[in-house]
């Protein structure tokens, strides 16, 4: 489904990813840990396309498609859908109006007609009950004034309306409670299917008691130096990140 | 066109046509004023971004005569709503009684002549070309020079009006240039309520320059909603001047759009004469093209204890030219004054450009004012999160642009007025 190969890329003509290789296929879900500074959202913003970041070598290929070259509106068109880690707040712009265009335009993309009042509001309830999100939030500016928590649902409740064939959860975690983790996670869990696949960016191993991963990479100074199943994030959990950093000390020299 | 003799000649024509001693007193002594004064340049400091004397160098007719236009031209320009408003229709700058319909009973709408001789003779004399006390420029000399076809509008003690008043500003300009003067005074007497709803269009492809005055004066616990609205064409131009009188203590909600026009310039006084006032200004100017709109406010407290609040926010497209000129002035005696204002603007072409001024004065010591103005383009952060969720760049630019005007917009009480500048700007936005 997705597939990097020694993706380079940074910004402001700073290196920050410096060869990236990770392949996901569908029904996988897959976390990328790693401590402050190392990439993980440099990656998760390079594949939903920021325009502020500069691939400057390799090749992301998604469903068949060369993801670097769609603009970040194809993208979702496509089926990537980006969790933001940092929701932006849109005063003036309502919640539902917001979520509506975007339906929409994300159907509009892939060849189907709009959804007509009734139904865009029968999928609204039936998505809002899965991640607990309330009716007057939505009647809100988009996310102004949310809180942490409220902001975060919206993103999964954005990523229930849109169907993505892959979703990037950018540090979704953070900043939240357990009971606001378990919320979120419930949401992510309940979309994922055979078809669809997740990659989770996160600095933690508490998200992961939630959402199960089927494999653990991490991230180190723009590089996955360790990739392995579920139990390399307790490992990370136990020991910190300092033991990857002994382990890779010349890496740090490179920098 | 050479003014001084095209104003002369005018003038001296009209001083003989029209018989009635306090106007023609009035108009002689602004003439000389505007002789004195002329036309302001761009050297003067009040109109150093706006320059007007190029519009004079224009041949216009300037109708003396009301004129009248069909109810098929009317009818296309008439505001939602309308059936059940009160709606007083100028055409070339003249108030026409024809083609008014006042539907509120407790409304008095009298042509000015026939109000400086009548009941309301001495409210009048007493308040007619007060803003000249502020407004000492030529321009506004210029338009009580000619004070003649104007209106008074008159609302009783404890009267509420159930429906707005919508002033259609009409210019006629199907057979060539026109230069207009409309003027009006507004009276609203202890405890009334009204909402006034102005706009301004141009028939024809002649140009137009409206040179307008309303002069509004609201007594103790009266509440007043003033709301322009321009977006006419951009062979329009004009010099519009509200200039409101808080005697009392009092409730003013202003709201001044603009949309499309040629050269505008807005001049909005108000004074808080009394103390306890609440006083609140909005604007929007979501221009393109070469549009060009400075909005010249100023709030005055003379006494104590007033309360003021101003918000603009400016969307600059193309080649168009937003200004912004907040003077907030606290006398001596007004303490204890609350003044706030805010200017906002972005910008969305490289051919785009705003000029913002804030200007306090103030002379009492025991106040709080405060005031800010940003100038910037759309937020990229904003693009980027609307074009992840699938949203074009061209349709998250619409959003993003439309939300920024939300929190003006949603100041316009009337709801169906409300809804037809969110449509209008929903038009542009999609074309």
């Amino acid at each position: 489904m997705l597939s990097i190969e020694n993706l380079h890329a940074g910004i402001e003509g700073k290196k920050i990813l410096k060869g990236i290789n990770l392949e996901i296929k569908p029904g996988e879900v897959h976390a990328i840990m790693g401590p402050n500074g190392s990439g993980k959202s440099t990656l998760a913003s390079v594949l939903a396309g920021r325009p502020e970041y500069e691939v400057t070598q390799g090749k992301v290929e998604f469903l068949g498609k060369d993801l670097l070259e769609l603009s970040p509106e194809k993208r979702a068109g496509e089926g990537l859908f980006l969790a933001f880690q940092y929701p932006i707040e849109i005063a003036g712009l309502s919640t539902t109006h917001f979520i509506k265009t975007s339906v929409n335009e994300v159907r509009k993309y892939r060849g189907q007609q709009p959804l007509d009042a009734v139904s865009f509001l029968k999928m609204m309830k039936e998505k809002m009950a899965l991640v607990n999100i309330e009716k007057t939030l939505l009647s809100r500016s988009l996310n102004e004034g949310f809180s942490g928590g409220e902001k975060k649902r919206n993103e999964i409740f954005q990523m229930a309306m849109l169907e993505p064939r892959l979703a990037i959860l950018d540090e979704t975690d953070s900043g939240l409670d357990i009971d606001a983790i378990r919320i979120v996670s419930n949401g992510v869990n309940a979309l994922r299917s055979k078809d669809n696949a997740v990659l989770l960016v996160t600095h933690y191993q508490r998200l992961l008691d939630y959402i199960v991963p089927d494999f653990v990479h991490v991230l180190y100074n723009g590089q996955i130096v360790k990739s392995g199943p579920k139990e390399l994030a307790y490992e990370l959990e136990e020991r910190g990140y300092d033991f990857i950093k002994s382990e890779f000390p010349a890496m740090e020299e490179l920098n | 066109m050479d003014t001084n003799n095209f104003f002369t000649e005018h003038f001296n024509k009209l001083q003989s046509q029209v018989g009635n001693g306090n106007l023609q007193e009035l108009r002689q002594k602004a003439f000389h004023s505007f002789n004195e004064k002329g036309i302001p340049l761009g050297r003067n400091e009040e109109w150093k971004y706006t320059r007007i004397s190029n519009l004079f160098n224009k041949q216009y007719t300037f109708p003396l005569q009301l004129t009248s236009i069909s109810e098929q031209d009317l009818k296309e320009l008439r505001l939602p709503g309308h059936e059940a408003a009160n709606e007083l229709v100028f055409v070339n700058g003249l108030f026409s009684e024809v083609l008014s319909n006042i539907r509120s009973a407790s409304l008095q709408v009298q042509p000015l002549e026939v109000a400086a001789r009548g009941e309301f003779s001495n409210i009048v004399s007493e308040h007619l070309g007060h803003s000249s006390d502020y407004l000492k420029d030529g321009i506004n000399a210029l338009n009580t020079a000619f004070v003649h076809g104007g209106v008074f509008i008159y609302l009783g003690k404890g009267k509420t009006l159930e429906h707005p008043i919508y002033l259609y500003n009409i210019t006629d300009a199907r057979t060539g240039n026109i230069f207009s003067q409309p003027r009006s005074l507004v009276y609203l007497a202890g405890n009334a309520n009204a909402q006034i709803v102005e706009t301004f269009n141009t028939i024809g492809t002649g140009e137009s320059f409206t040179n307008g005055v309303m002069e509004i004066v609201v007594e103790q616990d009266a509440m007043l909603e003033h709301y322009k609205i321009q977006n006419d064409a951009s062979h329009a131009n004009q010099v519009s001047t509200t200039h409101i009188r808080q005697i009392g203590k009092s409730y003013v909600h202003t709201v001044t759009i603009s949309l499309n026009g040629g050269i505008v310039r807005n001049n909005l006084n108000v004074v808080l004469e009394a103390e306890h006032c609440e006083t609140h200004l909005y604007g929007l100017y979501f221009i393109g093209g070469d549009t060009h709109v400075d909005n010249h406010t100023l709030v005055d407290n003379v006494t104590p204890h007033s309360f003021s609040n101003e918000f603009y926010k400016g969307i600059i497209d193309d080649n168009a030219t937003g200004i912004f000129n907040g003077k907030i002035m606290v006398q001596r005696l007004a303490q204890k004054t609350n003044a706030y204002q805010s200017n906002k603007n972005i910008l969305l072409s490289d051919g785009a450009s705003v000029n913002t001024k804030p200007q306090l004065e103030i002379f009492a010591d025991d106040v709080k004012c405060s005031h800010g103005c940003t100038v910037g383009q759309l937020d990229e952060e904003g693009m980027f999160y609307l074009r992840s969720r699938g949203i074009r760049e061209e349709k998250a630019r619409a959003l993003l642009v439309h939300a920024f005007a939300m929190d003006v917009l949603e100041h316009i009480k009337p709801a169906a007025i409300r809804s037809y500048v969110d449509h209008l700007i929903s038009e542009r936005l999609e074309s």
